[in-house]
């Protein structure tokens, strides 16, 4: 039986060792400029916790093989432990786990701690059941206002975003379905939504923000690789969940100039 | 001293009931209250069970009609993921191991004749079944159950008009949580105050085996965070059929306004994992207690670093307390307190950790048995090991 436990163990852990290692299932190519800091740190955990995993799971089936009754060991040492071990682990794994989070920390406050820069683009994200809208603020850079009462989702673009066309700041306003934004330009975006929790997922710019209900949330990401990327929902947000997803395109900046004067024009 | 303990111990003892219903429904005794906590888990288990097979034919045959339950709609399948999500982590990974194991051998294993108040042991498993069957009542009511997940975020689970089953059957679904929760306080008070107050004599804290240790903090544990999804609980309720707004701002449902306005979805995140996280150790740490026990008893030999343990079961327990965060770091919480989230959060790994080592320490030079309960512990360990 020792041997059928040893022989399980390392077998688990090798079969799922190895889907890591050859990458079976990972994530799709970053394609934004903290990308490639996020999956080095994603890897750095990876390799140690990975070797952390193997080595107590080779230990756990070898000590169970080894010290089975009726093995070459016949009699179990009378010991309540060992207090240098214990301190001596105690010390390694607070070492391993505050210094990868301390790793990790640049990270996270260089997403969240500094506002973005003074020209980036801002595009307010707007979650609905069950889709997203982009609103640019148009040459005025200003947002017009917006009213609850003006919302109507069946007409889709900007009377479902419930733009008070009253306002002057809002003449200017584009409402897309598709989020186009300048490749290798800080993107600072305000996520809202108008009715119950989404959440704003990028999985190739390494993105993830909830939008909520009453709060104006604010971020900022830089994609440096043009192309198009899934915008998917990430918080359960009622029967049509599955199917609230949106188009990220990132293009040139004459593109995008020319694309926003466009939709511009279609106001007028 | 002797004379005022062995009259706190005469109090507790009873006679054997004789009648089935005294005997084997309303029962006193902690036992039969274990095994009673026990079949209501393995029953729940296997309506669990039954709801993930159905999601899982689903996801194979997406168009399939299924007999007697025809087709799987999204709506449906949200509300048998929500429902399998509740009845797993309230009335199984809950209910069993502290309700079921707990009950059975905490009296046992420290010489006490019954738990401290056996009536309030009675009254919090038929709470707790009582519970249970509101829960199963959400799926017949007009609606079906609510498709708000097991976390039950606000304003979906707050708004009847935010989606099918968010009418009676989210109703319903937190009635059975609030009732669950004055289920597992009384159980929390029973197993705290038995655990202090009504140990053999000789027996000290630090004598105590590790699974009673596991009870007893998980016991602290629920009763710091049951209470807290309760006034939750108590407050959605509120906020979905009295017109208050604790957890909904103004919102507009399909261009509708809902008449809320002021309220905070993160309050009810807050709330909810300030329960929910401690919700993990209280399922795990009596496995872990237990798990310690019987790797000690089959390899023949004491456990490695009996008082670590305690610690680190101690540790747990506390960290437990200040990581609920680690759970709203997209939420649009402060990014600040996310950082000191994520610092409480890897060192709660550490204790953890210190009790794999020391299991490991335990089978070293051990004299190994692989009965049935030993392969399920050795089983236990790879899999957490594994995460």
């Amino acid at each position: 039986m020792g041997l059928v436990l040893l022989v399980v163990i390392w077998l688990i852990t090798l079969v799922s060792t190895y889907f890591f290692v050859a990458k079976t299932w990972w994530l799709p190519a970053g394609a934004s400029a903290a990308a490639a800091g996020i999956d080095h740190h994603f890897t750095v955990s990876f390799y140690l916790m990975g070797f952390v995993f193997v080595a107590a799971q080779l230990a756990l089936g070898y000590l169970v093989w080894k010290y089975r009754e009726g093995g070459s060991s016949q009699k179990a040492s009378y010991s309540h432990g060992n207090t240098t071990l214990e301190v001596v682990w105690t010390v390694l794994t607070t070492i391993l786990f505050v210094g990868l989070n301390l790793a990790s920390s640049s990270i996270w406050a260089a997403e969240r701690f500094r506002a973005a820069e003074a020209n980036a683009v801002h595009v307010e994200v707007t979650g609905m059941q069950f889709a997203w809208y982009f609103r640019y603020p148009g040459p005025d850079s200003i947002f017009g206002l917006t009213k609850p009462e003006l919302e109507d989702a069946s007409a889709g673009g900007e009377a479902a975003l419930g733009l008070d066309t009253h306002d002057s700041a809002s003449k200017d306003d584009v409402v897309s379905g598709v989020m186009v934004v300048p490749v290798n330009r800080e993107i600072e975006v305000i996520l809202r939504a108008q009715d119950v929790i989404h959440s704003f997922f990028v999985p190739s710019m390494r993105f993830k923000q909830d939008a909520v209900p009453g709060l104006a949330i604010h971020m900022h990401f830089t994609p440096i690789q043009t192309g198009d990327y899934e915008i998917a929902c990430a918080e359960l947000c009622g029967l049509g969940h599955y199917k609230m997803h949106g188009i990220l395109k990132v293009v040139s900046q004459e593109e995008f100039d020319k694309w926003l004067a466009a939709r511009e024009a279609e106001k007028q | 001293m002797a004379t005022h303990e062995s009259a706190a111990h005469a109090s507790h003892a009873h006679a054997a009931p004789q009648g089935f219903i005294r005997k084997w429904i309303f029962s006193l005794d902690h036992k039969v209250i274990g095994l009673q906590y026990y079949f209501l888990a393995l029953t729940a288990v296997f309506v669990g069970m039954f709801l993930s097979l159905l999601m899982r034919i689903h996801l194979i045959w997406p168009t399939a009609t299924l007999p007697f339950f025809g087709e799987i709609k999204p709506e449906t399948y949200l509300s048998l993921l929500t429902m399998h999500g509740t009845i797993m982590v309230f009335f199984v990974l809950t209910t069993a191991p502290q309700g079921g194991f707990g009950n059975y051998f905490l009296p046992i294993q420290i010489g006490a004749p019954d738990m401290a108040f056996p009536v309030l042991n009675m009254l919090s498993f038929w709470t707790t079944f009582l519970g249970f069957i509101v829960l199963l009542a959400a799926f017949v009511v007009t609606g079906g159950a609510p498709l708000h997940g097991w976390t039950g975020y606000a304003p979906l689970s707050a708004l009847q008009s935010a989606g099918p089953g968010e009418g009676l059957g989210a109703d319903l679904w937190i009635t059975s949580i609030a009732i669950f929760c004055i289920g597992a306080l009384m159980g929390a008070l029973n197993f705290i105050t038995t655990t202090l107050d009504m140990r053999a004599k000789g027996m000290t804290m630090m004598r105590m085996p590790l699974t009673v240790w596991a009870w007893f903090v998980t016991a602290i544990l629920g009763l710091l965070a049951f209470g807290v999804l309760l006034s939750a609980g108590i407050l959605l309720l509120m906020d979905r059929n009295l017109g208050t707004s604790f957890f909904v701002p103004l919102v507009t449902v399909n261009g509708q306004l809902t008449g809320h306005k002021g309220g905070s979805p993160l309050l009810w995140q807050h709330l909810f994992w300030f329960f929910g996280h401690p919700e993990v150790y209280i399922a795990i740490l009596p496995a872990m207690g237990m798990c310690s026990q019987l790797l000690s008893v089959f390899s023949r030999k004491p456990i490695f670093g009996y008082k670590a343990m305690v610690y680190a079961i101690m540790a747990i327990g506390f960290l437990g307390f200040m990581v609920w965060g680690h759970h709203m770091f997209m939420s649009g919480m402060s990014p600040y307190t996310a950082f000191a989230f994520s610092i409480m959060t890897m060192g709660i790994g550490v204790p953890s950790a210190i009790k794999t080592f020391n299991w490991l320490g335990t089978l070293m030079r051990g004299r190994i048995r692989f009965t049935s309960p030993m392969l399920f512990a050795i089983g236990f360990v790879s899999l957490f090991v594994t995460g």
